[in-house]
């Protein structure tokens, strides 16, 4: 195989890097140890954090992406469909695709067919589904089957803690592992034998999707603001420390930036950017690349149009700041303008930036659907809950009706977007004890 | 007086002018006009012919910013700069590729936003601030806890939720109120009444929330600490002492959306069926029509300026230290 | 019979003990004044007493019985007419604590609709003549007047006239000046005294200044880390308090003082801390081996006199030892370090567009003095007179709109970016507030090196640990972090990092007015000491007379960004010659001279953006003439070292 790196896979690896560095060689200040050691005490912020990890690992699955080996050349052919290590993973998913819709753990199609009958009768019946062409065996049987897996899992992992001693108090998160844990188990030993969450229009397994969107979700809640978010931090705190005409000019600049509506903003700028792609088809050698440019050019586009906020409080912040004594003290030495933002401005900043950071994640998942709505989301062909909403409502009209895409994708999105929110406050707590009531 | 609105005047007009080099940079720049008539006139039909006569009947055939062609005034004012953003400013915003005038449609689609959108939005308004002292009353109590984790809950549902579902159960399953539609006059309570419950709902959550926490904050001054002091009940430092401070914030919040509800609600229209400017927004974006989003653009601009002017005049209305020094 | 009286009041916050068994009575008329520093659980007694405790704190046991009845037994809504209605509070701050968004007038008719019978019609009146018992002229006008129109001193005053519209029998005074300048300090004193004789009130006035105490109690109460220590009737407790603390809080005051000010080493315990013996034996130069094993008692010393002290319950005296002052003065030098002349500055009150005309705000405007080696200078003024401003002209972190500033010569404001950095290791500052004065989030070696490496100086850890010795850290500071520290150690820190670059000058702004008594005498103690040792002048910007009076050589007085008097520091303190001069020493709560009046300035202080014409006092004047409205005074000579801007004084 051959692997492919998009640039938002190493720009979300960057990140994933970048973070772990920077809690490994966290500047001993008692501070940041502080607030995490506050959030860490914070039941909501454990579990919450463990279910956003959960998230976030089946999204870095998702980001290792390689072309498969074709299996019947004799030279090494490479496919040219990108897969991703998720893929691999979820390969119990992908194995039976159906005609077209099928009902959560049906054993037959939502619509009815010309079925040959073993006696060569032509009826019009609900089909048998691939994945039931094989003797299936009763939901119960595998649900109890999981269970145990999951029970027999849990019982290995405390044995091997106790040969090692290690010491281990049960926690909220430890509670939240055992919880995930049961529920993969059960996940993996109904997957190769029912659709669990049904089948789309096109026949492909719904939680399948489900699972491939939170990749999308996470990108555009996370890159969105980090992409920006040295503009509005250099910028927010410079106009904030010098004051004068460089404050006029990036208040200018932001004031012009909020003035037009930022969906109105977001679709020009997407329009202009799918006409660029349709007149330079050159430049993208694969689907896989195209839909990652433009998902990367949604998340710039959207920061944007967000990042205005977030410079507006930096440099409010900063005006406060600067009057300071310490700065003043720092002032009265010949410290450098520049030294004196990174030693003094910005550490005091920091938190505001991190709270902000993570109270923009949820917002922005939610924005992901209503811009696919809208049509100027990510790509048609990508996977994304936006996407899967916008392709099931329209079934909310048929009869009987069609709830299964639609009810997966919301309470997925709903799910990321709690523990995100719930998790923001926490966070919130932790690092700004004071600030709110 | 007059020179406070001079001067806001003088302030609007660079930012305007920024918008319009920003849109008209991302329109004619990025792209050229070719590029568009090659994408509206899809690949099958692109002949060099075909592209002039595109760019002829819509204007595209001028220079950007100057035309050499003329040496009068014109060869500044017949180019597309001039036409194409620098007219907007008159509120003169051509036509539509469909041909029919902006100006007008804006006018005509105006009325329907607005029957959704000031209900929501005072509707809204009241529903938020009465749950927020609700839960500010109660504070500390399980009543606000349960408050506080709902609201979060409320806030983590995406908006298309509410529609899909609230179209969904009270009109397709109830058969309660029109699933979709609009219509004139008095009959329009009909069609008005399922897209402002839910989009009050919608915005329940994070409402709530944002209230509470400047209620909270409110609570918090010595100025409380002084009304109790002086033995007044729990009650009435809430609505007398608390609501009056917090209401500034709040209010000068809300004054800034206000120009904008003319501009509609893209989400509630389009599924909801309403001829109003949310649903012009998507419909021209769908069908790619860069004169229309260009003129909303403007619009959009142009009141929010007068949104951040009104929040100066309401700031100064509700706080007496803005007002009399 | 005791109109008041809290008997073993206990009130927790978690594991903290905010107060621990407080008993105190009140008679009608009369004023007990609740004494000590900050976190002693004075304010929260008084909270206590009202129920009006923060949410997360509450009273664990005790009564406070108001003319008999248990107030604390009492149901919320009968609280709530004893709230305003019995017992009316004033809070510090005067800023804060009215509703900036209802007139005054609204907020006083709402405690008269709470607490009395009277028809609602009277009720504009009554709020009137209120507002006139409590000096406010023109009182109709100001009903209809917004917090925010009012000076400081005026806002306490409506405080005062809303909190007697309930008639109370208790007024609970919650540091009512401490927010105010000495002046209005002064004026509403008086304001509180003449009313609470008026109207036989009970007072409990909680406050941290010695001299308050003297002018306003009948009762003194002293509280440490939430427990009374000592009680006594005023003249016998100003004439021999008999507490180890109290005596020491009396070595540490500056007044006219000729010993050195006595340090109390280390600073107030944590309010967790669990006490096994007496909770001052720590800090106590007394303390033997009983005080750190049992509480000690409360010993009877006399009528109403009683101390909670070991040795005093085995009937021996407690003296606090006292060093004399150094007699070792340094010698001033003969050549000035620091010569500043006709200083200004002026900033444009707001931007305005294209005009040319800009008002502008004077906060200095024309100074000059003079300023020799290990000398020190007092700068000492009301709020907004200036002195903070001149500070940072003079290290040039503010423009100067005019003239000169000298270090050692070099004019500073010709100075090339490049060669002002090399000057600026020559002048420092030490600041007000020790809490915004140190970045939270460096440690300590790296905040006193900053300046060190900024000015391209060596480091040398050697170096820093004298450093540290020399203002009394220990040399493990160097690793900790700001907020592991108490705020007088702060101070120390602060004055370290000045230090650290070896400076000629050091500007000193206010930098013990946030400190608590005994603090502030170690930092005092400390900058004396350092001045002999390392020849440092000092320009001392404050607003304590007694401070500057103890510390400075010379004594400048600044009245709206100018320099009114300035002279020696026995010329000025004894001798002064400006009305205004005159009024500041008057108005300082006096240890000695009781509650004798004295006259005091009535208006408020002038805005610098508005000054008035001619002499900027002549307002305030006593003394004013005709010519004072119309000419600023020319400088008058008093003496080679003394001189004056009045003309009262003038030769002609």
């Amino acid at each position: 195989m051959m692997p492919v790196v998009l640039w938002t896979d190493a720009l979300i690896y960057l990140l994933v890097i970048s973070m772990a560095l920077m809690l490994y060689f966290q500047p001993a200040d008692g501070q940041l140890r502080e607030a995490l050691r506050r959030l860490y005490q914070n039941k909501m912020g454990i579990i919450t954090g463990w279910i956003l990890l959960m998230f976030t690992l089946l999204a870095l699955l998702d980001s290792l992406h390689y072309r498969p080996v074709l299996p019947d050349s004799p030279t090494p052919q490479y496919s040219i469909e990108v897969m991703s290590a998720l893929d691999a993973v979820l390969q119990p998913l992908r194995a039976h695709n159906e005609k077209t819709y099928s009902a959560p753990l049906a054993q037959h199609l939502y619509v009815k067919e010309n079925v040959t009958l073993a006696n060569g009768l032509v009826v019009r019946d609900y089909p048998r589904l691939n994945i039931a062409q094989t003797p299936q065996p009763e939901v119960s049987v595998l649900l109890l089957r999981g269970t145990s897996w999951g029970m027999a899992a849990i019982l290995l992992i405390w044995l091997v803690m106790r040969l090692f001693h290690v010491r281990h108090t049960m926690g909220a998160g430890s509670w939240v592992l055992i919880i995930v844990l049961l529920g993969t188990m059960l996940l993996i030993s109904l997957a190769g034998h029912y659709h669990i969450l049904g089948t789309d229009k096109v026949g492909q397994d719904v939680l399948y999707s489900t699972l491939k969107s939170i990749r999308t979700g996470l990108l555009i809640g996370t890159l969105t603001t980090l992409i920006m978010l040295p503009f509005a931090v250099l910028m927010g705190i410079s106009a904030g420390y010098f004051g004068g005409w460089l404050d006029d000019v990036i208040q200018y600049i932001y004031t012009t930036l909020n003035a037009i509506p930022s969906v109105l903003l977001i679709a020009a700028a997407v329009l202009m950017m799918q006409v660029y792609i349709e007149t330079h088809p050159a430049l993208f050698d694969s689907s896989a690349a195209r839909t990652d440019f433009r998902l990367l050019f949604l998340c710039i586009i959207i920061g944007v149009t967000n990042w205005t906020g977030l410079c507006r409080l930096l440099r409010g912040e900063t005006l406060k700041l600067r009057e300071l004594d310490y700065v003043q003290a720092a002032r009265a030495f010949a410290v450098s303008d520049m030294r004196i933002m990174l030693r003094h401005i910005l550490p005091n900043l920091f938190h505001l930036i991190l709270i902000s950071v993570v109270m923009d994640f949820s917002g922005l998942v939610l924005a992901e659907a209503v811009l696919s709505y809208v049509g100027v989301g990510v790509d048609p062909a990508m996977q994304s809950w936006g996407n899967m909403i916008n392709a099931a409502r329209l079934e909310m009209a048929r009869e009987p009706v069609v709830w299964w895409p639609l009810v997966a994708a919301f309470s997925f999105m709903f799910t990321l977007v709690l523990a995100a929110n719930l998790f923001a406050d926490s966070v919130r707590d932790a690092f700004d004890p004071k600030g709110h009531a | 007086m007059m020179a406070y609105l001079l001067r806001r005047l003088r302030d609007a007009i660079p930012i305007l002018l920024g918008v319009n080099l920003l849109t008209f940079t991302l329109f004619f720049v990025v792209n050229t006009p070719d590029d568009m008539a090659h994408m509206h006139l899809g690949a099958k039909h692109v002949t060099p012919q075909a592209v002039a006569q595109w760019k002829t009947e819509h204007g595209y055939d001028l220079p950007l910013f100057y035309n050499s062609a003329h040496t009068d005034i014109d060869s500044v004012t017949d180019t597309i700069f001039f036409n194409k953003s620098l007219r907007m400013f008159a509120l003169d915003f051509g036509a539509a590729d469909d041909g029919r005038d902006i100006a007008n449609e804006i006018k005509t689609r105006a009325g329907p936003s607005l029957a959704i959108a000031v209900p929501v939005f005072i509707l809204g308004l009241l529903v938020n601030i009465s749950f927020a002292l609700m839960m500010v009353f109660f504070r500390h109590t399980y009543l606000d806890g349960l408050g506080v984790v709902l609201a979060v809950v409320l806030m983590s549902i995406s908006g298309l939720f509410y529609i899909i579902a609230g179209q969904f159960f009270i009109a397709k399953l109830w058969h309660w109120l029109p699933i979709s539609g609009f219509a004139t006059g008095i009959d329009a309570w009909r069609f008005v009444l399922l897209p402002v419950l839910i989009s009050v709902v919608g915005g329940i959550g994070s409402g709530t929330r944002w209230y509470r926490s400047i209620f909270l904050a409110e609570i918090g001054k010595d100025y409380v600490r002084t009304a109790r002091a002086k033995g007044l009940s729990e009650s009435r430092i809430l609505f007398r002492h608390v609501l009056q401070n917090g209401m500034i914030p709040i209010l000068t919040g809300a004054v800034v959306v206000l120009p904008l509800l003319f501009m509609g609600s893209l989400l509630t229209e389009s599924f909801f069926g309403i001829p109003g400017l949310g649903s012009y927004v998507i419909d021209a974006i769908q069908a790619q029509d860069f004169a229309i989003v260009r003129a909303m653009v403007f619009i959009g601009a142009v009141l929010y300026l007068v949104g951040l002017w009104l929040t100066d005049i309401a700031y100064s209305w509700a706080d007496p230290r803005v007002r009399l020094s | 019979m005791s109109v008041l009286s809290v008997e073993q009041l206990h009130t927790r916050l978690g594991k903290l003990h905010l107060v621990d068994g407080v008993s105190l009575h009140i008679n009608a008329g009369e004023t007990f004044a609740l004494l000590g520093e900050s976190g002693c659980g004075k304010s929260m007694t008084a909270l206590s007493i009202m129920r009006l405790l923060p949410e997360v704190a509450h009273i664990s046991s005790g009564q406070v019985m108001l003319q008999g009845e248990d107030i604390l037994q009492l149901p919320e809504s009968a609280m709530r007419k004893v709230r305003g209605g019995k017992i009316g509070m004033i809070f510090q701050e005067p800023m804060t604590s009215l509703n900036p968004v209802l007139t005054v007038g609204e907020q006083i008719t709402e405690t008269l609709r709470r607490h009395t019978d009277t028809p609602t019609k009277t009720h504009h009146q009554q709020a009137a003549d209120l507002l006139s018992a409590v000096g406010i002229p023109d009182a109709v006008r100001r009903l209809g007047d917004y917090p925010f129109q009012l000076s400081g001193g005026m806002k306490q005053r409506v405080m005062i006239a809303m909190t007697l519209a309930g008639n109370p029998e208790v007024l609970i005074a919650d540091e009512p000046t401490t927010a105010l300048d000495v002046t209005i300090q002064a004026q509403v004193l008086r304001l509180l005294r003449e009313i609470q004789q008026q109207r036989g009130m009970a007072m409990l006035l909680i406050t941290h200044d010695l001299g308050v105490v003297s002018e306003m109690a009948h009762q003194v109460g002293v509280m440490y880390a939430g427990e009374l220590v000592e009680v006594a009737p005023r003249d016998a407790f100003f004439t021999q308090p008999a507490h180890p603390y109290s005596q020491k809080l009396f070595a540490a005051l500056p007044q006219r003082n000729l010993n050195k000010l006595a340090n109390i080493t280390g600073s107030v315990p944590a309010l967790d801390t669990v006490f096994v013996g007496c909770r001052f034996a720590s800090r106590c130069d007394s303390a033997f081996a009983l005080c750190h094993e049992r509480p000690p008692e409360w010993t009877t010393l006399g009528q109403g006199h009683r101390a909670r002290c070991h040795l005093l319950a085995q009937a021996q005296s407690v003296t606090v030892t006292l060093t004399p002052a150094l007699n070792t003065v340094a010698a001033i030098g003969s050549e000035a370090v620091l010569v500043v002349d006709d200083l200004r500055v002026h900033y444009p009150l707001k931007r305005v567009w294209l005009s040319s005309h800009t008002p502008m705000l004077k906060a200095v405007d024309g100074v000059s003095f003079s300023l020799h080696g290990a000398e020190t200078l007092a700068l000492v003024g009301e709020s907004g007179c200036g002195k903070t401003t001149i500070g940072k002209a003079i290290l040039q972190l503010q423009h100067a709109t005019a003239g000169r500033v000298l270090l050692d010569g070099v004019d500073l404001a010709a100075l090339t970016p490049r060669a002002l950095r090399q000057q600026r290791a020559y002048m420092q500052m030490i600041f007000q507030d020790p809490y915004s004065s140190l970045n939270p989030h460096l440690r300590v070696q790296v905040i006193l090196t900053e300046g060190m490496q900024a000015l391209g100086m060596k480091v040398d850890m050697a170096d820093l640990r004298y450093l540290l010795a020399q203002v009394g850290l220990p040399d493990d500071a160097l690793t900790r972090y700001p907020h592991e520290f108490s705020g007088g150690q702060r101070q120390r820190i602060a004055i370290a990092r000045a230090l650290a670059v070896r400076p000629k000058l050091i500007i000193c702004d206010e930098p013990t007015s946030a400190l608590d008594v005994s603090v502030q005498a170690q930092i005092i103690n400390l900058l004396k000491d350092l001045q002999i040792k390392l020849k440092v002048s000092y320009l001392f910007i404050t607003h304590n007379l007694p401070v500057a009076d103890y510390l400075a050589h010379r004594i400048a007085v600044m009245y709206l960004g100018r320099i009114v008097e300035i002279g020696r520091n026995d010329e000025i303190m004894q001798h002064a010659a400006h009305p205004y001069t005159l009024a500041l020493l008057a108005a300082v709560p006096s240890l000695t001279r009781g509650q004798g009046d004295v006259r005091l300035l009535s208006n408020e202080i002038a805005s610098a953006a508005h000054p008035p014409t001619g002499c900027h006092f002549h307002p305030r004047c006593p003394q004013a003439m005709a010519i004072c409205r119309q000419q600023y005074p020319r400088m008058t000579q008093i003496s080679p070292t003394h001189f004056v801007h009045c003309h009262l004084l003038s030769p002609q």
